[in-house]
């Protein structure tokens, strides 16, 4: 099946021995010119680009706190050496978060600390960890940046909180400026752009799918479920990974999203001029793109004179609402200030259902045995409701309060500790399908042990990338693909539109 | 004044002088950076009293290092106690008879603990060389730097513990020699005891001043500046903006 070995699935997990160049291999495809120029970069590598990389390094240590911070204070305890799941897949060492930062950090040293331009000066850089960038360098920083899912979980055993995804993020950014970019991200961020969404789905065509939405699930309940798109005087705008408009399993998440806000009476709206939650210029750590993609959506919830603003399951876009919207696109002085602004979609649901506004038969759905699977931006770079960790409980309350079959994976694999599905960051491309597989290793590990003690056979996750990656990944691990799928495909099985209308 | 006694009263005042400077830059340095977007590492607390309780945490207990590896943990934390109680110890030598804290330094128990901490000092620096040679990991990631600051460490650590329990030096003509200094009393510097021990001790705490500011070691004061563990977890209630995201002129805008 595939051309690389897929890891063995272990009793106990088990911290590999390093194998210097194992990934070096082993990197994602580089735009074309014109999907560089299309976001403000430079369409190829520019012949000055070592001294405009060093120079970007300099300004943007100036500009961000993180990046001053994480590059100075590293100390090489080590202690995050183990905790990504692409070192434990790969046993790459550049995959340790430690020494990805330090790919960055040793140019970073060399240019802007005493200590490695006196140690440069006498031609011993490394004796400092500092090093000159050159060709090789930055082969690296192509590879190994590109192969990091900016999960965050090192950041969480970092003594100090060092980030590696701000490091990630920042090296595409370097690498962006002076005319490398990769292929996938810098491609989609152009149709988003343009079109709206990172499919390049036009408004007829979101339009048409809508409507063929609307058929279905009358076909199968015998209900007029709306999917309305472009409705003005709404009062909540969903903002949804496009993927839910037509992927395998995300789009009965979406239909799962309609029938709640159908039986709740609430009326709500898709925007073809924002129909997109995902916004992967976080993932290429580049704050005009970021900024330009999410005022799309202040845009439209003004213009289409929404109260609320909601979004749909997806991880790194609950990030990006949840802590850059009210900084990039607020203040939100346009909308209802009694709702939470924006609103997770499990945040709505887990309401109405507390609220006993949703009519649920759990039963129906007792040929499932679920796991829940904590999405890396949704567990370590946001909040849903008023307490820290109602990331964490909020989900787990729905899955409960509309199934009788749930069993958590392992304390260690899960909450804030969870491992990343292995496909996030701007990694979801068939280019990368060797790591991905590899880097899904740890959650897959964990998940084989819910499967083999409980019998699992559903894993609900709340983001677009994991469930697309899931869908690829599980088969190498001899698990049925069709176990993924979303939460809310779980309340739309037990939502009971017929009684209460 | 005796030449040794001159170079240490000079090589202390410039060491003294970088490091106070060079630390004081960089805090300046890291309050000035805006951080322009949200990112706590989360879950994270929603006030700042709670941002104030996690660092508390993470610089009194190490908390994240407990959460991933209990062996960094247990000689990190012990190399990082013992050095407190030792800096108790040493407060004698920079502090007026009158001073205030005297009381506290008197303590039975902190002279005590500061005597034997030398021992768990270096207990705890083995350790986290051990870790640097062993673990094939962490020695990936190590720099000649990096052992070198251990064994640095380790020296002042031996070369102190010498000092107070084989070859005992002439203490109360040290503490005037420095209590000259710390009082600036320029006329009448007393001098300084010449064991060789001694010398060395100095010498490797002048060399560690040095190297503090241009160093990993501004993890100390960078700890509190992390946002990930610093920032208070409300961005849906506070509008933050800071740096690019209050100021759309500049620049660069990294994430
Ligand atoms: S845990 Fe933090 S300080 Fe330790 S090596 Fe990793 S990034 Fe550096
Ligand atoms: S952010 Fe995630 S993928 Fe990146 S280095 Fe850290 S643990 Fe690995």
């Amino acid at each position: 099946m595939a051309d690389f070995d897929v890891p063995v699935l272990k009793e106990y997990p088990v911290i590999p021995v390093i194998q210097p160049g194992s990934m070096a291999h082993l990197s994602p495809f580089k735009s074309k010119p014109d999907h560089n120029t299309g976001i403000g970069f430079p369409g190829e590598l520019v012949d000055d680009w070592h001294d405009k990389a060093i120079a970007k390094i300099g300004d943007m240590v100036k500009n961000s706190r993180a990046l001053q911070v994480f590059l100075d204070i590293c100390v090489k305890c080590g202690a995050c050496t183990d905790k990504c799941h692409y070192y434990l897949g790969t046993s790459d060492p550049k995959n340790m978060p430690v020494a990805r930062q330090d790919l960055l950090r040793k140019v970073y040293r060399r240019h802007y600390t005493f200590a490695g331009k006196f140690f440069g000066a006498l031609g011993i850089p490394g004796f400092v960890g500092a090093a000159d960038l050159t060709k090789e360098v930055l082969d690296d920083w192509y590879t190994y940046f590109h192969q990091c899912s900016q999960c965050r979980r090192c950041s969480v055993f970092c003594p100090y909180g060092i980030d590696t995804a701000e490091i990630s993020m920042a090296a595409r950014e370097i690498m962006d400026t002076i005319g490398i970019g990769s292929k996938y991200n810098n491609e989609i961020i152009v149709k988003a752009h343009k079109i709206g969404n990172n499919l390049g789905l036009p408004e007829p065509a979101l339009v048409n799918t809508m409507e063929g939405l609307e058929e279905d699930v009358k076909d199968e309940t015998g209900i007029d479920v709306k999917f309305p798109v472009d409705v003005k005087g709404a009062d909540v705008l969903l903002i949804t990974p496009s993927a839910d408009f037509f992927a395998e399993p995300h789009i009965d998440g979406l239909i799962g999203y309609a029938k709640v806000f159908h039986q709740a009476g609430i009326s709500w709206t898709l925007s073809s001029y924002a129909s997109e939650a995902a916004n992967f210029s976080m993932f290429i750590g580049s704050g005009d793109n970021l900024k330009k993609q999410a005022m799309r959506i202040r845009d439209a919830a003004i213009d289409l004179g929404v109260k609320r603003i909601v979004a749909g399951e997806c991880g790194h876009a609950w990030r990006v609402a949840y802590n850059f919207w009210n900084t990039l696109i607020g203040p939100f002085d346009f909308l209802d200030p009694n709702y939470p602004i924006p609103q997770h979609i499990c945040e709505l649901t887990h309401d109405l259902i507390a609220r006993g506004a949703l009519k649920i038969d759990k039963e129906a759905n007792d040929h499932r045995i679920i796991t829940f699977h904590d999405s890396c931006n949704v567990s370590r770079a946001s909040r849903m409701g008023n307490i820290p960790g109602g990331q964490f409980s909020i989900p787990r309350d729905i899955i409960k309060s509309v199934a009788n079959n749930f069993h958590d994976m392992a304390p260690e694999t899960i909450h804030e500790n969870t491992f990343c599905c292995g496909g996030g960051g701007g990694l979801l491309t068939d280019d990368l399908v060797e790591l991905r597989v590899k880097g899904a290793m740890p959650r897959m590990e964990a998940l084989k042990h819910v499967i083999d003690d409980h019998g699992v056979n559903y894993l609900t996750a709340i983001c677009a990338i994991c469930k697309s990656q899931f869908s690829k990944v599980l088969p190498y691990y001899d698990f049925p693909m069709d176990m993924i799928g979303s939460l809310h495909q779980l309340v739309s099985t037990a939502i009971q539109l017929g009684e209460k209308d | 004044m005796s030449s040794v006694t001159m170079l240490y009263a000079v090589l202390l005042y410039v060491a003294f002088a970088v490091l106070l400077i060079g630390v004081v830059r960089k805090i300046v340095i890291y309050a000035r950076t805006p951080q322009p977007l949200k990112i706590p590492t989360t879950p994270a607390p929603v006030t700042k009293a709670g941002v104030a309780w996690r660092i508390a945490k993470e610089v009194t207990v190490f908390e994240s290092l407990f959460k991933s590896s209990k062996w960094t943990w247990i000689f990190g934390w012990m190399f990082h106690l013992s050095l407190l109680l030792a800096f108790f110890r040493h407060l004698r030598y920079a502090l007026s008879p009158e001073s205030f804290i005297w009381p506290i330094i008197n303590l039975e128990l902190v002279q005590a603990l500061g005597k034997y901490a030398g021992f768990a000092m270096v207990v705890g620096l083995l350790g986290l060389i051990g870790r640097r040679i062993f673990v094939d990991r962490v020695r990936y990631i190590t720099s000649p730097s990096d052992h070198l600051m251990l064994l640095l460490i380790i020296g002042i650590a031996t070369t102190g513990l010498l000092m107070t329990f084989v070859e005992r030096i002439d203490v109360i003509m040290l503490k005037s020699f420095l209590l000259s200094l710390v009082y600036f009393d320029w006329n009448n510097i007393q001098a300084m005891p010449t064991d060789t021990i001694l010398m060395i001790h100095l010498g490797l705490v002048i060399t560690l001043m040095f190297i503090f500011p241009i160093s990993k070691l501004l993890h100390a004061p960078g700890v509190f500046f992390s946002p990930t563990r610093n920032q208070v977890d409300n961005p849906r209630e506070h509008r933050h903006i800071q740096g690019w995201t209050a100021d759309d002129s500049a620049t660069s805008k990294p994430v």
